[in-house]
C-alpha cells in the first residue's frame, strides 16, 4: 500500500511571552491508504497540535520549526498558503471534537456543505446538493433532504457528529484527521460513529488519524497506534502488539488505567503524578519522573529503538506484562 | 439508531423553526415593544405618504402664506384647510411641516445609519481579522473619536462643511462609524476564536469567504441593536444641529428646525409651534429606543430565560 502521509521529525513550537512551549518535539509516523491510526495521548501531549501542524493551521505564535510532512509524496510542511488552502477540506479533511461548535450556528446545512465542495470544485450548485444529500444518507442519516433544509440546532449532537463526517467526506479525501470526534458523545453513539467512520474509510479508501485519548476506542479501530507523551511519540506499532504487549511504561500505564471487568474490586492503577509543564521539561525522558522503572540513566534522551517491529522510545522496554 | 430523530427534529416537518422565526416570537412578548414597533411604523407610514394626505406642501413657497403665520390648532388656513396643529411663523401648516421634517429626520437618520454602518461593521472586522499592528492602529483611532462627544464631532464638522441634507449625514457618519467599529471588532474576536472558524478554515475556505460569510452573520445580532440604537441616536443628533441653526436650511425643515422656529414664541402662549414638532421627535426616538432595547434582550444569549 502507498504511504499517504508520511511525518518527519515533525516539530512545533509555540513561542509565548513565558517561554518555548514544544507541543510538538520531533514526530515521525507514516499513514498508508485505507489504514487507520490512532494517534493516543492525554491532553497537552501534542496529539491536536500535530493534527493542525498536518493541515498548516498553526496560528502564531506557534510554527512548524523543523521537520517535514509529506503528502502523497509533496512536501507540505510550511506550504505556501493558497497551496494548503486546496488541501484543505479537499484532499485532507478534519473531523472534530464538539459538533455542538464546529457547525456554524447561523447557516443551514444544506449552505455550509455545499459550500464545502464549491470551495474545490467548479460545479453547478444543484450537483453539490444531490452530492451532499448522498454523503448524509451514506453516513445514516434518514431523509437527508429534510435535514440538509435544517440548521445546526435542530440536530442532536449524534447527527451533528454525522454531519460532520459527511462534510468530511465530501470532497474525498485521502486523509481524514478526526480529532476526538466521539468524545463528546455518548457511548452508545460513540459506537455507531465509530462504526460508521470505519465502513466509510474501507469503502473509500480514504486513509485517517483518530486522535484520542482512549485506548478503548482505537483498540477495535486502529491498523495503528503511536502513543504521545509530552510531544512525543513514545511507543508506536500494530494495535494488536501495542494493546496486548505494550513496552513503554507509559502505554502499560494508560492501559492499565482503563476499567474492566477482570480487575474488579482491585484498585485502579493510575499514573503518579502529572503531565510535565512543557515550559520546564525535564532533560532526558520527559516521562522519567513518574515513571515506575526510572533509573538515574534516564536524565539522558532515550534513543528510538525497535523491537518486535514496534518502534520506542525507552531506557527499560517493559517485557514483563501489564503493570497491574 | 437511537439518535436518529431528535426530539426537536420531530416537529412536524411542515413548521421549520427557523432562527429568524424564534426571534419574531420573542420580540413580540414584550407588550411595550410591540405598542413602540406599532407606533414607529405608524409614523415611518405617515412620513412616507406624507405628500398625499397633507394639505400642504411646506417647502413649496406658492403654498405658503405668511397671513397664516402663527394660527393656533384648529384655524382656518386661507387656502380654506384646517390646521389641526396650528401653523409656524411664516405660515406653514405644521401637520404638513412636521409630517415632512419627520421624512427628513427620519432618512437623515436611517442613511447615517446605514452607512456609519456599513463602514464601521467593514473597519471592525478588518481590525479584529487583521490584528497586530493594523488592529492597534485602528483601535486608538476609534479610542479617540469616541472621547469626543457625538454632538461636538458633528457640530464641528457641519461647520467646516456647511448646510445641507449631504453634509448632514457624512457629519453624522462621522460622528457615529467608530460605535459600529468597536462592536464589530469586540463580537468578532469572540467569534474568530470559536470552532465553527477553525471547522471553516479546515474546509479550505478562503479568508474572505470565513470573514464575510462565517463571522459576519454570527456579529449581526449586536450591530442590529446597536444600528437601532445610533439611529435613534442620530435623529436627535441632527435635530440638535438644526436647533442650533447649522443643520438643515430653513427652507427645507427638520424637526429641529421647526422645534427652533417655535422657540422665540413659546414666551407669547404660541406654545405649539414647537411642542408638536417635539412631540413628533420624542415619539420617533422613544419608540426607536424601546424596539432597540427589546431586540436586545432578544438578541442577547445571557439575558435568554
Amino acid at each position: 500500500m502507498s504511504d499517504v502521509l508520511q511525518v518527519n521529525a515533525l516539530r512545533t513550537h509555540f513561542f509565548t511571552h513565558a517561554g518555548v512551549v514544544k507541543a510538538v518535539d520531533g514526530v515521525d509516523f507514516t499513514v498508508r491508504k485505507g489504514e487507520v491510526m490512532g494517534l493516543v495521548g492525554e491532553s497537552g501531549s501534542g496529539k491536536s497540535i500535530t493534527g493542525f501542524s498536518i493541515l498548516g493551521l498553526i496560528d502564531p505564535p506557534g510554527r512548524i520549526v523543523d521537520g517535514s510532512i509529506r503528502f502523497n509524496g509533496a512536501e507540505i510542511a510550511n506550504a505556501p498558503e493558497p497551496e494548503l488552502q486546496k488541501l484543505r477540506g479537499n484532499r485532507i479533511a478534519m473531523i472534530f471534537q464538539d459538533p455542538m461548535m464546529t457547525l456554524n450556528p447561523v447557516l443551514r446545512i444544506d449552505t455550509q456543505m455545499i459550500e464545502a465542495i464549491l470551495a474545490h470544485e467548479d460545479i453547478p450548485r444543484q450537483t453539490a446538493w444531490e452530492r451532499s444529500r448522498d454523503a448524509l444518507g451514506l453516513v445514516g442519516i434518514p431523509s437527508p433532504e429534510e435535514r440538509l433544509r435544517a440548521y445546526p440546532h435542530q440536530l442532536s449532537g449524534g447527527m451533528r457528529q454525522r454531519v460532520a463526517i459527511a462534510t468530511a467526506f465530501l470532497n474525498r479525501p485521502d486523509l481524514i484527521i478526526a480529532d476526538e470526534p466521539t468524545t463528546a458523545l455518548d457511548v452508545t453513539i460513540q459506537a455507531q460513529i465509530i462504526h460508521e467512520a470505519q465502513k466509510l474509510t474501507r469503502q473509500t479508501g480514504t486513509a485517517m488519524i483518530w486522535i484520542t485519548h482512549d485506548l478503548a476506542v482505537v483498540a477495535g479501530l486502529a491498523d495503528h497506534i503511536s502513543v504521545m507523551y509530552a510531544g512525543r511519540i513514545v511507543e508506536q506499532g500494530a494495535t494488536d502488539d501495542v494493546i496486548d504487549r505494550p513496552l513503554h511504561p507509559y502505554t502499560v500505564g494508560l492501559l492499565g488505567s482503563v476499567p474492566s471487568a477482570n480487575k474488579r474490586g482491585q484498585r485502579l492503577y493510575q499514573i503518579e503524578g502529572m503531565t510535565p509543564n512543557m515550559l520546564a521539561m525535564p532533560t532526558g525522558c520527559a516521562f522519567a519522573p513518574r515513571c515506575r522503572a526510572a533509573t538515574p540513566g534516564c536524565d539522558t534522551a532515550p534513543p528510538i529503538t525497535d523491537i518486535d517491529g514496534r518502534h520506542l522510545r525507552c531506557h527499560h522496554p517493559q517485557t514483563v506484562g501489564v503493570a497491574s | 439508531m437511537s439518535d436518529v430523530i431528535a426530539p426537536e427534529t420531530a416537529a412536524p416537518a411542515a413548521k421549520v423553526e427557523t432562527p429568524f422565526r424564534r426571534f419574531v416570537s420573542e420580540f413580540f412578548e414584550s407588550r411595550i415593544a410591540t405598542v413602540a414597533l406599532c407606533v414607529l411604523g405608524l409614523i415611518i407610514l405617515l412620513a412616507v405618504l406624507a405628500p398625499w394626505i397633507t394639505p400642504q406642501n411646506p417647502y413649496d413657497l406658492a403654498q405658503v402664506d405668511v397671513l397664516d403665520g402663527r394660527l393656533p390648532p384648529g384655524s382656518e388656513a386661507f387656502a380654506g384647510y384646517t390646521m389641526w396643529l396650528g401653523s409656524d411663523g411664516s405660515g406653514r401648516d405644521l401637520y404638513s411641516a412636521i409630517l415632512y421634517g419627520l421624512r427628513i429626520s427620519l432618512s437623515v437618520g436611517v442613511a447615517s445609519g446605514i452607512i456609519a454602518l456599513a463602514i464601521g461593521m467593514a473597519i471592525g472586522l478588518l481590525a479584529a481579522y487583521a490584528g497586530g499592528r493594523t488592529e492597534n492602529i485602528i483601535m486608538r483611532v476609534v479610542d479617540l473619536q469616541l472621547s469626543f462627544p457625538a454632538a461636538l464631532v458633528a457640530l464641528m464638522l457641519v461647520a467646516i462643511l456647511g448646510k445641507g441634507i449631504d453634509k448632514i449625514i457624512l457629519a453624522l457618519v462621522v460622528a457615529q462609524w467608530a460605535y459600529y467599529a468597536r462592536t464589530v471588532r469586540g463580537t468578532a474576536l469572540v467569534e474568530r476564536n470559536k470552532e465553527y472558524v477553525e471547522a471553516a478554515q479546515c474546509l479550505g475556505l478562503s479568508r474572505l469567504r470565513v470573514v464575510f460569510r462565517h463571522i459576519l452573520p454570527n456579529c449581526l445580532a449586536p450591530l442590529i441593536v446597536v444600528g437601532t440604537v445610533q439611529t435613534a441616536h442620530a435623529i436627535s443628533l441632527e435635530a440638535t444641529l438644526s436647533f442650533l441653526g447649522v443643520g438643515l436650511p430653513q427652507t427645507e425643515p427638520s424637526l429641529g428646525v421647526l422645534i427652533a422656529n417655535g422657540f422665540e414664541y413659546m414666551l407669547s402662549g404660541r406654545y405649539w409651534i414647537s411642542v408638536f414638532p417635539g412631540l413628533a421627535l420624542l415619539f420617533t426616538v422613544v419608540s426607536i429606543n424601546l424596539v432597540g432595547d427589546q431586540l436586545r434582550d432578544v438578541l442577547n444569549p445571557r439575558l435568554k430565560k
